[in-house]
């Protein structure tokens, strides 16, 4: 920040540390973590079946494909893909390719991700005190410059996620309503209803505990003491969730990816649905 | 306890050694103790930064097995002495001698940032008054002692020596302190997006994992300064809404 050029010792060579511990360990394992989840969701989306289930008068969706906007499930809401809808004819269509940009772009946007992803897929750094790859020196341009100060565009995707986090819950609310065999409704609730209500508690905490929507909802302000009461309310809830973030990141990273499973299984057949009431 | 065995980095900015040493740590001593009994048994040239011995004036800030830390606060019973202990200088500034390395940099960009500018006083005696509530958040900020350890791990100092685009940790802690000051009316946010490159921060937190305050610095101070950022240059929803705001 201030011009003039020191002489500064020189720059460590790549994974050069002095450190004894096993630094590797934790990038490592996010790495695979989130590996395995964009595998997996990746999958899953290009399935276009087995994201709903219906057996025994259940009423369950996946979250990856709710909400479903055009599809072929009693889930959709504006029925079947319309001709009007372009779609490349070398990809299936999935109804899940319509909504999964919003979490995943609210994911790869979020403050946590940001940082554990800059260490275990682009190394800057693998972790701290060990040497960067060299490649990137004096041009590291961060977040400061394009492409990563893209990044800025959070508080969008926030807006969005906090909509999903509102159709998920709807999902859940359903999940209890079961078809009787004669066509009637009645209150239900299967081991699948609770895994659904649990996945928006989960992205609930994750979602309302955003650095962005800490910030919107009270941190902007210096004298927080002026706003209303309501306001000051949401503004500690809002942080206790924040100091918690990066768990909340992963367990509700862990239970969406979760509860499709448990829905895809129970609509393959693989596993019965257990009703508890 | 068996004498222990330290590595200690030697030498000025031509050029640098190990050098081993190995010394007796009794009962309940720092690093610190270890290298003062370093410097009265065996090397009396050895050159080392220290004040307090209470982790209070940061002057001691080295890397203990690769990790930044204050020497006087690194009880030898949680290192593993089994091997040699290394000490080395702090890497991201440049080194005067052997422990020692010239800070001053530090100091240049502290001076320039914006300094606190109050609102006219409250009272007609010149006082003013604040809640407590306000002030508690940039209580945490005023903690910081200046030890640069945040300064020293940050990889945009470290690895990428941004010295001259970026302010680092350290001053996004104290421009957040006055920044987020109820009484302040100065705004400094223009100044962290250019001079100080808060951008290229890339929130990987290493700065609030050696803080020897344990104070939040990415959470509490970046962040929330990095959000700031984006109401006043980049969100167009907020630009806009500015617009019609009534001026203070
Ligand atoms: S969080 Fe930002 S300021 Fe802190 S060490 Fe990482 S890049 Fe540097
Ligand atoms: S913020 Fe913490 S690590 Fe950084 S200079 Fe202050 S006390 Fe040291
Ligand atoms: S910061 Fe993680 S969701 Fe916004
Ligand atoms: S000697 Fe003062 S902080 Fe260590």
């Amino acid at each position: 920040m201030t011009q003039s050029s020191l002489p500064l010792p020189q720059i460590r060579a790549l994974g050069e540390t002095r450190r004894q511990d096993a630094w590797w360990v934790q990038p490592l394992l996010v790495f695979l973590g989130f590996s395995a989840f964009i595998v997996y969701s990746t999958w899953a989306a290009f399935q276009a079946n087995h994201y709903w289930f219906a057996g025994g008068g259940a009423n369950y969706l996946s979250p990856f494909y709710s909400p479903e906007i055009f599809g072929t499930s009693p889930h959709a809401l504006f029925g079947p893909k319309p001709d009007w809808l372009p779609w490349p004819s070398f990809i299936p269509f999935s109804p899940a390719f319509l909504i999964l940009w919003a979490p995943g772009g609210f994911r790869f946007t979020c403050y946590y991700y940001r940082g554990a992803y800059y260490k275990a897929f682009w190394g800057d750094p693998f972790n701290c005190a060990v040497g960067e790859p060299g490649f990137r020196g004096k041009n590291y341009r961060g977040e400061h410059k394009f492409p990563l100060i893209l990044q800025n565009v959070h508080r969008y995707f926030f807006y969005i996620a906090a909509l999903f986090i509102v159709l998920l819950s709807y999902d859940a609310v359903i999940s209890y309503i079961w078809t009787t065999p004669d066509g009637g409704k009645t209150f239900g609730i299967g081991v699948g209803t609770l895994v659904l209500t649990v996945n928006p508690i989960l992205l609930g905490a994750y979602t309302f505990g955003c650095h962005s929507l800490r910030h919107l909802i009270g941190g902007k302000h210096d004298c927080i003491s002026s706003c209303s009461a309501a306001r000051q309310s949401a503004y500690g809830c809002v942080s206790a969730l924040n100091r918690r973030h990066m768990l909340w990141a992963w367990l509700s990273l862990f239970w969406v990816g979760f509860t499709d499973v448990y829905v895809r299984l129970c609509s393959m057949g693989v596993i019965t649905d257990l009703r508890i009431i | 306890m068996p004498p222990v065995t330290f590595r200690i980095s030697r030498g000025d900015k031509t050029s640098t050694e190990f050098r081993e040493y190995t010394t007796e740590a009794g009962e309940g001593m720092v690093v610190l103790d270890c290298v003062h009994q370093i410097q009265s048994e065996s090397a009396p040239d050895l050159a080392c930064r220290w004040n307090c011995k209470a982790g209070k004036c940061g002057s001691c800030s080295a890397e203990i097995n690769g990790q930044p830390r204050l020497m006087c606060m690194t009880r030898m019973d949680m290192i593993d002495t089994s091997q040699p202990v290394t000490i080395e200088p702090l890497k991201s500034f440049p080194l005067i001698r052997d422990l020692v390395t010239d800070v001053s940099w530090n100091y240049r960009v502290k001076k320039s940032i914006k300094p606190f500018k109050p609102r006219k006083p409250d009272a007609p005696d010149g006082t003013w008054r604040m809640q407590q509530k306000d002030v508690d958040r940039v209580q945490e900020f005023r903690k910081c002692i200046e030890c640069f350890l945040c300064q020293d791990v940050c990889h945009v100092l470290r690895d990428h020596h941004k010295h001259p685009e970026f302010a680092g940790p350290r001053h996004f802690v104290y421009t957040a302190a006055l920044e987020m000051h109820p009484l302040d009316t100065e705004d400094r946010l223009g100044q962290m997006k250019h001079e100080g490159g808060i951008g290229y921060c890339n929130i990987t937190k290493c700065c609030t994992k050696v803080c020897p305050e344990h104070i939040t610095i990415t959470d509490n101070a970046i962040i929330p300064l990095k959000e700031r950022v984006v109401d006043e240059f980049y969100d167009p929803l907020t630009r806009l809404f500015r617009m019609f705001k009534p001026k203070k």
